[in-house]
């Protein structure tokens, strides 16, 4: 049977109760604890084997490139949890059908505690880190919804809350430190990672995998100064506290070190870290138990000191205190969720937990009573029961520990002083609930609950006893093997017997007996000296700490993300000129070696023209129509350079897109404002000044160094195959149609989005008309130029058969598909411009949508087509013909592609242009009518 | 010939980011034109500058990097539809908000500003 049913079978199991909670409250408890039950007995199975010392694996490749693989595996220590998890568990199913009323939504409940259950055989059977932490937030989550259970009560949001909050700050830390540990380790195998302790150790990042670590376990276990949340989580359902805050989910921060313990523990580090943390925690928690008034709260603040105490033998440098360690987890699990129970049965028959008002239930309720009282007896420590062994063990481990050098003497003192409260509060909980008088207005008459509740506690109770007076027949075998899975093997020699003898343990059981016999007698007093403290709560001052925290980050954001622009692009241009920078400041020469082209009074002339274009563009642009024909004016110079240098194709585009950009540009002014005021400070004004010339200085910069090194380029390839394999001598345009021929598609696909993109804008622009330009002339109303017109007209022919030219040889000589479309577009807007919109409307009656449309089909189609000869995509072919009075000629697949091409940018270009003039005419009021 | 390509190439750049980061919408446009500019000439020029040799098979041989100069035609053709994108969105944004900020309103740091000098809003 394989390891992954045991966790996986809860994990259907979170269906159950979904599905069976209609039947009944006893259908759906009895068909939750299938499940769980089953994978007890799994559990169980491997017991044999796993108790023999064996470890049984389980392992599923999943991402095993990334470390990520499905594995298990069960030892020692994680037969010891599973058998806490699933028994504490089932007993949990059966007391919470007692425990909530039949207003709660019992399906829901156990859902939810399943889910819990699952989680935590997760964590305890992993044997991937990755996926350990995985199960470790889904313990966070599903404790967080457990909780909230009763989520209308303002108390349990908060409890719950804070403890999502603080587990989950704890569980990435602890995520940071587990990938810190695989990587130093080089595998997320568990495996891997128990046999690497000497590297880990002896890196110099083990103090912050040791830190990062501690804080997820430290967090989980409520450790000093993170133990806050649990007595709020106490909000939560008793049957929750019972399970989650007694038996599992503070245990998995110590199931975390023990698990870790052969790895990280060894070095003074972990010693002082864990055991002064422990230390703290076990004290703070027993002082505080004793002042809480509510039962649960009692017990919430002892659990916190009880993990302190493990905590503390962790971190004591003898094996043996390891082996203490791990049987107090035992033990405390037995006694504390037998109390647990205990409390919420005391709670639910006489709907109070309050200590003040509870007194004499020994009367009402004697067979609870007496259950608790040994329970809360072997919780202070009192021979013949489980707490009493565990606690002896403790005191021994105190004396022969070396852990703070010559100072080492105050841990046992601390340590019994630490077993006085325990003690005291104790004493406080038998006395003060069972006897101290009568009960004072309690909301119901407290009885006996019915038969059947009281069965879970009277087996974890039995356990106490068996365990107390029996230690070797009942756990030494489960405490040896749980024991050497911690130390790596290695088992000292213990006894488990109930007396050692007259020894110093001994004497420090019997002062803590007696300190805390006192410390209760006389406690009036120090419950004064408590009262003086002002009684902090720590819910607010959580939320205070969040609430800063958030405000914090809001200004943080409101700072970075402002929704301004200008900050954005200022911050983009800062860092793309740091990124710029930072590599050119270590480039030496900036001239490389390449023979450089001699400067003629051409491109002098060239270079005048554009800069003063430009900065008049700059100095202009308030004035726009000024700006627009300077940057017409940086265009045309544009388009020269390219003729110049040898790109007759880019110059030919240059100048048909510059066409087309500045009519869209002038369209565009008739919608915006003509000037505009001087709005930007001095202040800013310089800085942009300065941010654009560094800007513009490094690229140049690189631009004069690129240009000045021989190339390493990757033509050749294409000018020896244009004509062999792409049938063309224009090496550019063979480029776009052939061998680049997926670019292109993509870039046709790119200018039809974005030409449909605008038609959707456009379409519902509800624009004002402005009725005179912005000195207060009047729009003129003449007709258009006769003269005009008729050229134009004239003209259409002539222009649509230049570019049918421009288009058909774009293979062999500059042009192709883009210039041919752009063209085309120009000569139409002509038509446009010269006879206005309700002309040309009636003569052109083509689509240009579909004209988009059936381009890009055309071009896909064209590149599909390879297909049927079994090429690959897009590949071409071509031809030489002989007709009688054309003459040779060739055909080629390419020119279909580039007819794709030209009828996409045809159909773009006149999209955008004929809908935004169609706006300015009266075309346009019937679209804003409907 | 390099230094002063360059050099242009570099004026481009900075006019174009300084009409970038102004506040009002068509001189942004302004200002992402004037960059396409300077960005095709720039990619343009890592073919290295060549006279008299277009990337047109014929017997002399010499020839121009056509990779270079067919990235910045599809460039130029997109370009012109990303600013007719940016345009068409001022003018909607314009036509929604009633102003033509880049932000949609006119930020506090102008409005005091105006009230510096006088003016009313």
């Amino acid at each position: 049977m394989s390891l992954i049913w045991i966790p996986l079978l809860p994990l259907l199991g979170t269906l159950v109760p979904l599905l069976t909670s209609r039947f009944g409250r006893n259908v759906c408890a009895f068909s939750v604890a299938v499940l769980p039950s089953v994978s007890m007995v799994l559990a169980l199975l491997t017991a044999p084997s796993v108790l023999q010392g064996e470890t049984i694996q389980y392992h599923a490749k999943w991402l095993s490139s990334l470390g990520l693989d499905i594995a298990f595996r069960m030892d020692g220590l994680s037969l010891l949890f599973c058998g806490l998890i699933l028994g504490i568990g089932l007993l949990v199913i059966l007391y919470a059908r007692y425990y909530l009323s039949s207003n709660d939504s019992i399906g829901r409940f156990y859902a939810y505690l399943i889910l819990f259950m699952t989680a935590m055989l997760g964590i305890v059977l992993s044997n991937n880190v990755i996926q350990l932490w995985m199960f470790w937030e889904l313990t966070s989550i599903s404790s967080f919804l457990l909780i909230s259970f009763w989520s209308h009560k303002s108390d349990a949001r908060k409890g719950a809350r804070m403890a999502l909050t603080v587990t989950g700050a704890g569980g990435l830390a602890l995520l940071a430190g587990l990938l810190l540990m695989g990587h130093l380790v080089g595998s997320y195998n568990l495996d891997d990672i128990l046999n690497s302790g000497d590297l880990l150790r002896d890196h110099q990042a083990y103090p912050f995998v040791l830190f990062l670590v501690l804080l997820g376990a430290f967090t989980k276990s409520a450790q000093f100064p993170f133990q806050f949340w649990l007595p709020h989580a106490m909000a939560a359902p008793t049957p929750v506290s019972a399970y989650l805050h007694s038996a599992t989910m503070v245990k998995a921060g110590i199931f975390l070190m023990a698990r870790f313990y052969p790895v990280l523990s060894g070095t003074e580090l972990w010693f002082i870290v864990v055991s002064m943390t422990g230390l703290a925690t076990l004290l703070f928690g027993a002082y505080m138990a004793l002042f809480k008034h509510d039962l649960k709260g009692l017990l919430a603040y002892s659990t916190i000191s009880h993990l302190g105490l493990i905590t503390l033998l962790f971190g004591m440098n003898t094996q043996l205190a390891a082996v203490a360690a791990v049987f107090h987890i035992i033990n405390h699990a037995t006694f504390k969720a037998s109390l647990f129970m205990a409390a919420g049965i005391i709670d639910h028959e006489s709907g109070s937990r309050d200590m003040r008002k509870l007194n004499g239930l020994w009367k009402y309720m004697p067979h609870t009573a007496a259950l608790a009282m040994v329970a809360a007896l072997s919780m202070a420590g009192v021979p013949l029961l489980n707490g009493f062994l565990s606690k002896e063990m403790f005191f021994a481990e105190t004396l022969d520990q070396d852990t703070l050098g010559s100072l080492s003497w105050m841990i046992p003192v601390l340590a019994t002083i630490g077993g006085v409260f325990s003690v005291a509060y104790s004493l406080r909980f038998i006395h003060d609930v069972f006897f101290n008088g009568e009960p004072i207005d309690l909301p119901k008459t407290p009885k006996e609950p019915p038969r059947y509740v009281k069965i879970p506690v009277e087996i974890l109770v039995g356990l106490c006893l068996l365990v107390g007076i029996f230690p070797t027949y009942i756990v030494s075998g489960i405490l040896a093997a749980a024991s050497s899975a911690v130390l790596n093997g290695e088992l000292p020699e213990y006894s488990l017997a109930i007396w050692h003898g007259v020894n110093l343990p001994l004497l420090m059981s019997c002062l803590a007996m007696a300190g805390g016999l006192i410390v209760y007698y006389n406690r009036r007093h120090l419950f004064q000296f408590q009262a003086q403290f002002e009684d902090q709560d720590a819910k607010f001052i959580f939320e205070r700490w969040v609430q800063r925290l958030v405000n914090r980050c809001a200004q943080f954001i409101e700072y970075i993300d402002n929704s301004s622009l200008q900050r954005y692009i200022v911050i983009m241009m800062v860092m793309a000129l740091i990124f710029m920078a930072g590599p050119l400041l270590d480039l030496k020469h900036t001239e490389g070696a390449r023979q450089l082209l001699e400067l003629n009074g051409v491109v002098l002339t060239g270079a005048v023209l554009l800069s003063m274009g430009a900065v008049a563009t700059v100095i202009w642009h308030r004035d726009r129509l000024m700006a627009l024909l300077m940057l017409s004016v940086v265009g045309l110079v544009v388009a020269i350079a390219f003729a110049y240098f040898s790109a007759p194709d880019l110059a030919l585009t240059q100048l048909a897109v510059e066409i087309v950009t500045i009519i869209l540009l002038l369209l565009a002014l008739f919608f915006l404002p003509q000037k505009l005021p001087k709005e930007s400070s001095p202040k800013r004004i310089t800085r942009d000044i300065a941010i654009a010339l560094l800007i513009g200085g490094v690229v140049g910069t690189i631009n004069f160094a690129i240009m000045t090194r021989a190339p390493d380029t990757i033509s050749n390839y294409y000018l020896e195959n244009s004509k062999t394999g792409g049938g063309g001598d224009n090496v550019v345009n063979v480029i776009l149609v052939d061998f680049r021929g997926f670019d292109t598609l993509g870039e046709i696909t790119v200018l039809g989005i974005a030409a449909l993109g605008i038609f959707k804008l456009i379409a519902a622009m509800r624009l004002y008309m402005p009725s005179s330009d912005e000195t207060g002339r009047t729009w003129s109303l003449d007709r258009r130029p006769l003269i005009l017109s008729v050229i134009s007209q004239s003209l259409l022919p002539l222009a649509l058969l230049v570019s049918a030219y421009i288009f058909l040889r774009g293979h062999n000589a500059p042009g192709g598909g883009f210039i041919a479309g752009l063209i085309t577009s120009v000569a139409i807007i002509q038509q446009y411009i010269a006879n206005g919109v309700e002309w040309v409307k009636p003569r052109i009656t083509m689509s240009y949508q579909w004209m988009i449309a059936g381009g890009i089909l055309i071009a896909g189609l064209t590149g599909g087509g390879s297909w049927m000869f079994d090429r690959p995509f897009l590949t071409s072919w071509f031809d030489h013909f002989h007709l009688p009075i054309v003459g040779d000629f060739e055909l080629a697949s390419a020119i279909l592609f580039d007819l794709g091409v030209y009828l996409t940018v045809v159909g773009a270009t006149m999209l955008i242009l004929a809908n935004l003039g169609q706006l300015t005419t009266s075309e346009r009021i019937p679209s804003e009518q409907h | 010939m390099e230094a002063v390509y360059a050099f242009c190439v570099g004026l481009l750049t900075a006019c174009g980011v300084f009409l970038t980061l102004r506040g009002r919408t068509f001189s942004v446009v302004i200002g992402i034109t004037l960059l396409s500019y300077a960005v095709n000439l720039f990619l343009f020029s890592s073919g290295r500058l060549k006279l008299a040799a277009a990337a047109v098979l014929n017997s002399t041989g010499d020839y121009t990097d056509p990779l270079p100069q067919a990235l910045v035609l599809t460039a130029i053709v997109i370009g012109f539809a990303m600013t007719a994108f940016v345009v068409i969105l001022a003018m909607r944004g314009r036509a929604d908000l009633g102003n033509d900020h880049v932000d949609g309103r006119i930020p506090s740091e102008e409005s005091a500003l105006h009230r510096h000098r006088g003016y009313k809003s």
